[in-house]
């Protein structure tokens, strides 16, 4: 009687393999990683670090907490709110939606044709951002969009009634656009990996549908539902394309105050650019770090 | 009596699902239904191509619809040159590195693109960026750092996928160098996860603007956002090619990954 099945792996001779690859000692090993890090090094972690280096220099190169302390001011206090205030909005919004919709493609039954044009769908417009994105709001909801044309013949000006597709909503449904399709993405594969047994054991116990989601699937489900949400969270706070676009510049972003910072320093200030970027960073190394944690909860249970 | 109700749950289940899906199907059709029509719309009163026929008439289109293609192919093929024989010593010999070069092939998302610009002309301000080509070459290397989540994943599970071990051993057995067996084994066996990477990031550099405009660059994003400031009926043109160019890359990932089961 056997109490383990037995291993799937093919047997592999170890030792051997040791033997022949240990055999010499190769100090020479690290030099095959040296063009990746090399170039890693050179165009992403020293353009990175040297953010963070100035902006705690003067602009001789001294020592200063001065930068840090600017980023107090109202502009970009207020720059940070906004979009600190947009990527939640269209998180959330953009997280409820493409919940129910991954929802409806694999726990609600609408396998087959439908999912995988869903599917297809997703992946496409998850990477349709940015200045055509713009542009086909602009067609749509613009001043002489088409959407705006057909409200208007049935009455409801958008306009008149403080709509502005160059706003903080405007941006808002703009960013949607991208954001609704990653959530499918990444939601479809967590709803399937909720198995039959767990509703059916609850069923058989006398749970209601509603106790079953309530207590057995969407705790099952919150790290991943969370995870998604920090992720388009993430996506949305380090959008600069889409919104500049949109707005040609005229919204408060801190993607825009970094853009404009670059094109002319507007901040007149380089070292405050830096400390501008520097929080960036921060904020998206956080919501990173939130989400890898995260991920690390989720795998316990899909195995 | 338990059928029924399951069915009964089915039932209802279906009608739920079918509402949320087409509610936001119809916020993702309407849009490009709009942009369609908009673009149809250039000459007044009747619908034609006469946006569209602007646009391919116009040799601005063209130069910079060339310029960003080959950014992009320039940009993929260093990615692979670093990627593949990067994860294949990782397999191989250095293990204890593969979380490091994870860590630094996920940095793109944190740092996001017009933060990465900006750190790259402040480091080569004086250096690179005096070179009449310095432009080009940091455009070029930004677009290979924004290529390596998706070619390093691509690569990774392909990579998975072979028994990297077998086939250098057989390789080296029948006499083959490093050089042979990266070439003519490894990369051959990685085709279909090399080509998913390849396509992502020709998707992505084909409509990327920040980085490009930032750096001056003459490539196909900021010729999009220049023809907003002078055309109204073209840009949305543009939105519809642009969609469609996305649409074919993607499709193509999609339909590789459908093969590879």
């Amino acid at each position: 009687m056997t109490l383990f099945p037995p291993s799937k792996q093919p047997f592999r001779p170890i030792a051997a393999v040791r033997l022949h690859f240990a055999n010499a000692d190769r100090p020479w090993d690290w030099l095959g990683v040296v063009p990746f890090f090399g170039f890693a090094i050179a165009f992403l972690l020293i353009p990175a670090a040297s953010i963070a280096i100035r902006s705690v220099q003067d602009n001789a190169g001294h020592l200063t907490l001065q930068n840090l302390l600017d980023l107090r001011q109202p502009t970009i206090v207020s720059a940070y709110w906004v979009s600190i205030k947009l990527s939640v909005v269209t998180a959330l919004i953009g997280g409820i939606v493409g919940a129910l919709m991954a929802y409806a493609i694999t726990v609600g039954g609408l396998t087959g044709g439908v999912r995988s044009l869903l599917m297809t769908f997703s992946g496409v417009a998850s990477n349709f951002a940015g200045v055509p994105l713009a542009f086909a709001f602009i067609a749509t909801l613009g001043r002489l969009g088409i959407v705006t044309g057909w409200l208007n013949q049935v009455g409801i000006d958008l306009y008149q009634g403080g709509f502005n597709l160059y706003t903080f909503w405007g941006l808002a449904i703009t960013y949607l656009y991208f954001q609704i399709p990653l959530t499918v993405l990444i939601l479809v594969p967590a709803l399937d990996g909720l198995k039959r047994e767990w509703r059916e054991a609850s069923e058989n116990l006398g749970a209601t549908s509603w106790q079953y989601w309530r207590y057995v699937a969407l705790p099952i489900l919150m790290p991943s539902l969370l995870g998604t949400m920090i992720l388009l969270f993430g996506n949305a706070f380090g959008a600069h394309a889409t919104a500049y676009a949109l707005t040609g510049g005229q919204i408060n972003l801190v993607t825009i105050l970094i853009g404009a910072q670059i094109s002319g320093d507007a901040l007149q200030n380089p070292g405050l650019g830096n400390a501008l970027a520097l929080g960036m960073v921060v904020i998206m190394g956080l919501s990173i770090a939130a989400y890898s944690w995260l991920q690390q909860r989720t795998a316990r249970w899909v195995k | 009596m338990t059928r029924q109700m399951q069915q009964q749950g089915t039932g209802s289940q279906q009608g739920w699902s079918w509402l949320w899906l087409t509610l936001g199907s119809l916020y993702f059709v309407i849009p490009l239904l709009a942009t369609v029509d908009f673009s149809l719309r250039a000459k007044k009163d009747t619908l034609g191509f006469t946006a569209y026929a602007n646009i391919f008439n116009d040799p601005k289109f063209f130069e910079s619809f060339t310029f960003s293609a080959l950014t992009g192919v320039a940009a993929i093929a260093l990615s692979m040159v670093l990627i593949v024989p990067t994860a294949y010593w990782v397999q191989l010999r250095l293990p204890r590195l593969r979380p490091v070069i994870e860590l630094i092939t996920l940095l793109p998302f944190v740092v996001p693109a017009v933060v990465l610009v900006f750190g790259l002309i402040r480091t080569y301000s004086t250096t690179l960026l005096n070179n009449r080509s310095g432009g080009w070459i940091l455009l070029t290397a930004a677009y290979v750092i924004l290529s390596f989540p998706y070619m390093y994943r691509a690569v990774d599970t392909g990579m998975r996928a072979i028994n990297v071990q077998t086939l250098t051993e057989a390789a080296q057995s029948l006499g083959a160098n490093w050089g042979t067996i990266i070439w003519r084994v490894i990369f051959p066996n990685l085709r279909v996860a090399l080509l998913n990477g390849a396509f992502i990031t020709f998707a992505i550099v084909m409509g990327e603007f920040t980085i490009a405009a930032l750096l001056a660059q003459p490539a196909f994003g900021p010729y999009m956002n220049l023809l907003a400031s002078s055309k109204v009926y073209e840009p949305s043109a543009l939105a519809v090619v642009s969609f469609a160019l996305t649409w074919g890359a993607i499709g193509i990932v999609q339909i590789l990954g459908r093969g590879k089961k």
